[in-house]
């Protein structure tokens, strides 16, 4: 029932991992919203979850963090239960949701000492701590200041310093880059590579593709199913995303629309976006690239490069996503035809 | 056993630093109730004084002019106009002049001196039955006395004299009536919405949800919201009896501390009930309505504006399960009566007893739809 869809990413071998989902199933009255997802996510991984808005990323996270029952499936984090054991696991887990959960008309010290003692530290354990995340976080010069006059970016350092304040060894973000400046985006992703250099694992959601490329493991889910699991640089080999006997070319032109609309009657071009100032086309491998430059300048079309192209990740969730569309018309159709065994 | 409380002390911590923060919200909820009391206190007087009256005196003798004057002396009449005819009369009547007319005939000190019966006609306007009832009682009473008097001459004592007295608030002062209850009214007010709107905004910013992610446990994170506002409906309770006995004098008979005790069940009931709110509204207008609510039943059912025990039974059944009732019960009780813990005890008991059921519920529904949703 439940497909192990392209694992190509087993976890560290020797160790349990920090995540480990097998068809978790939830349903809301008669939607399901869940439908079997199973993967697994080693300790000390960025593992990026993305999928469109209401594919049940965050149902997803609720799910693992004992926010939701599960309707079917099991799971276990950070090797606990999360049917019979959700009280331990919230104990050693991290969460911080899409709106920054903090009190705004709190201090960033007194925000910090009541996420420490929800967490039962002990007065010493609480003052180290804090100087720690104060100093990891680079909170120190807003001490005094109240959470609603932080700008986006200290918000997120702020609850993030909430979320890790009590040491989880797994953290849940859920977009923790959703509206924020680029410089705090990049910001963030510097201190969670340096985080999960000390071994912390990451679950984060994001709708960004360059954040995406930044995961070490990444997983998309499509209303419910999970339809690809691995790392960037395998998942862009997949069958599905790369036929054999095609290969991806980036087309630059100033006259994007027209040459879109040209490439597309070449026969042989399999299939063609644009992106930005130029196109990127899936294309037989024995046409010809001066061939391909021929035909399309033959309506006057001004063609400048054409090379070839490793897939972005957003190739890959648009083909899967297509892939899994057109399956979905045919329901008798095996769910698994959709994606590629891996060779 | 401390497992289930857990996350007790830093929530209570929280919601200190709130308090504190907001110190404009608290300012006037604190200071509101005491502007309604005062409005109350000096608006609502439910004696009934000086009722517009309207006299056609067709006689005009001594007579009839001493009847008036005693009819005047009692304080219930206000002779507005003095008219001429029947139609005058009830022209001024019918016109809302006045609500009372009396008339006397011609032959009335005739009759009299010839000592037969004279006959006085009084029209009531029935539109407000407080008023109507208080005219026909003084109006009789003043005629019974009048006739006893000429019955039995050279003012020999009347057979059987009933002297009513009336205990605890001996010149029936309104203030001293309704002040009592209006302060449990008033706390509920307080109490309610604080802490209602406390949750309800936790809910509106994702705080709540952030809360159920970390180990702390619902009964913990109730009872943390729970006390500092207990602590602000006390001060407040004490607030408003202050202005109660010193700005509109009204006396403490009993003992104020066993006041103050039994309030606290109260003030619990409250908090719950508030708690209970924001367990179903997800914002801060939904809270409000719902509030709403509850204060209305507390207004009517209560006993603080109708005697409980004239309510249509089905009202009356209703009222036990308004725990004003049982604070109103203890407050006029020791403020105006001046009893003790043990007439008292069973309303505060009742008051706890309410407080915990609601409180467990409250819990209850957090951890499903709040945890669960």
């Amino acid at each position: 029932m439940s497909e192990t869809p392209q694992n190509t990413n087993g976890g560290a071998p020797g160790t349990d991992p920090a995540i480990s989902a097998r068809s978790l199933v939830r349903t809301f009255g008669k939607l399901t919203a869940v439908k079997g997802v199973s993967f697994e996510v080693a300790k000390g991984e960025i593992f990026g979850f993305l999928g469109p808005n209401g594919s049940g990323k965050t149902t997803v996270i609720k799910m693992l963090t004992g926010l939701l029952p599960l309707s079917g499936g099991d799971a276990t984090v950070e090797g606990l239960n999360v049917r019979t054991d959700s009280e331990r696991v919230r104990e050693r887990i991290g969460y911080m949701s899409q709106n920054f959960s903090l009190y705004p008309d709190l201090t960033v010290t007194e925000n910090l000492t009541f996420y420490g003692r929800i967490y039962s530290l002990s007065a010493r354990r609480l003052k180290n701590r804090m100087q720690e995340v104060i100093e990891l976080n680079g909170l120190g010069p807003y001490l005094n200041r109240l959470a609603s006059q932080l700008s986006g970016g200290w918000k997120q350092r702020l609850a993030l310093g909430c979320a890790m304040l009590h040491e989880p060894k797994l953290l849940f973000l859920d977009e923790p880059t959703a509206g924020i400046d680029p410089v705090a985006r990049r910001q963030l992703w510097d201190l969670l590579f340096e985080l999960s250099s000390h071994g912390i694992t990451f679950f984060v959601t994001t709708h960004y593709m360059d954040e995406a490329e930044r995961c070490g493991h990444v997983a998309y889910i499509y209303y419910g199913k999970l339809i690809a699991d691995g790392t960037p640089n395998t998942l862009r080999e997949l069958p599905d995303v790369q036929p054999p006997g095609t290969i991806r070319v980036e087309i630059t032109t100033p006259e994007v629309t027209r040459a879109l609309a040209r490439a597309r009657q070449i026969k042989g071009v399999r299939s063609a976006t644009i992106f930005g100032q130029s196109i990127h086309a899936l294309i037989d491998d024995h046409l010809d690239l001066e061939d391909l430059r021929l035909q399309l300048s033959r309506n006057g079309t001004a063609v400048g490069e054409i090379r070839p192209l490793a897939p972005s990740l957003e190739d890959v969730f648009v083909e899967l996503t297509y892939k899994n569309q057109a399956n979905s018309n045919h329901p008798e159709a095996a769910p698994e035809a959709t994606e590629a065994k891996h060779a | 056993m401390r497992d289930i409380f857990r996350g007790f002390g830093a929530v209570f911590y929280k919601e200190t630093l709130h308090v504190r923060r907001d110190f404009a919200t608290l300012f006037f909820s604190l200071i509101i109730p005491l502007l309604q009391m005062l409005l109350l206190g000096y608006g609502i007087d439910t004696n009934i004084r000086q009722i517009n009256t309207v006299v056609f005196n067709a006689d005009g003798r001594r007579e009839s002019r001493e009847l008036l004057d005693r009819l005047k002396n009692s304080d219930t009449f206000h002779m507005v106009r003095y008219v001429n005819s029947d139609a005058e009369m009830n022209d001024v009547i019918v016109g809302g002049k006045a609500r009372v007319g009396i008339k006397i005939p011609v032959d009335y000190s005739d009759k009299l001196l010839h000592q037969m019966s004279a006959q006085v006609l009084v029209l009531i306007d029935g539109s407000d039955s407080s008023v109507a009832g208080q005219a026909i009682n003084v109006t009789t009473s003043i005629g019974l006395d009048e006739s006893l008097r000429r019955v039995l001459l050279n003012n020999a004592p009347f057979a059987v004299e009933m002297r009513p007295k009336l205990l605890f608030n001996p010149d029936s002062r309104s203030p001293n009536f309704f002040l009592p209850g209006l302060t449990a009214i008033l706390l509920l007010n307080v109490t309610t919405f604080l802490t209602a709107f406390s949750i309800v905004r936790e809910k509106e910013r994702g705080t709540l949800e952030q809360l159920f992610v970390t180990p702390v446990r619902p009964m913990g994170l109730l009872l943390g919201k729970l006390l500092p506002y207990l602590g602000i409906g006390f001060f407040e309770l004490l607030l408003i009896l202050t202005f109660m006995r010193f700005a509109f004098h009204v006396p403490i008979h009993g003992n104020v501390f066993l006041l103050a005790f039994l309030s606290l069940p109260y003030i619990f009931v409250s908090l719950s009930l508030g708690i209970l709110i924001s367990s179903k509204a997800n914002t801060q207008s939904e809270a409000m309505q719902l509030a709403f609510l509850t204060i209305l039943p507390s207004i009517f059912f209560s006993g603080y504006i109708f005697p409980r025990e004239t309510m249509p039974k089905v009202f009356y059944v209703i009222s036990y399960f308004v725990p004003a009732s049982y604070f109103i019960n203890i407050t006029r009780g020791v403020i105006l009566r001046g009893a003790g813990i043990h007439h008292l005890w069973l309303d505060g008991f009742a008051l706890f007893a309410i407080g915990a059921f609601l409180l467990i519920i409250a819990a209850r529904r957090f951890h499903k739809k709040v945890i669960m949703a």
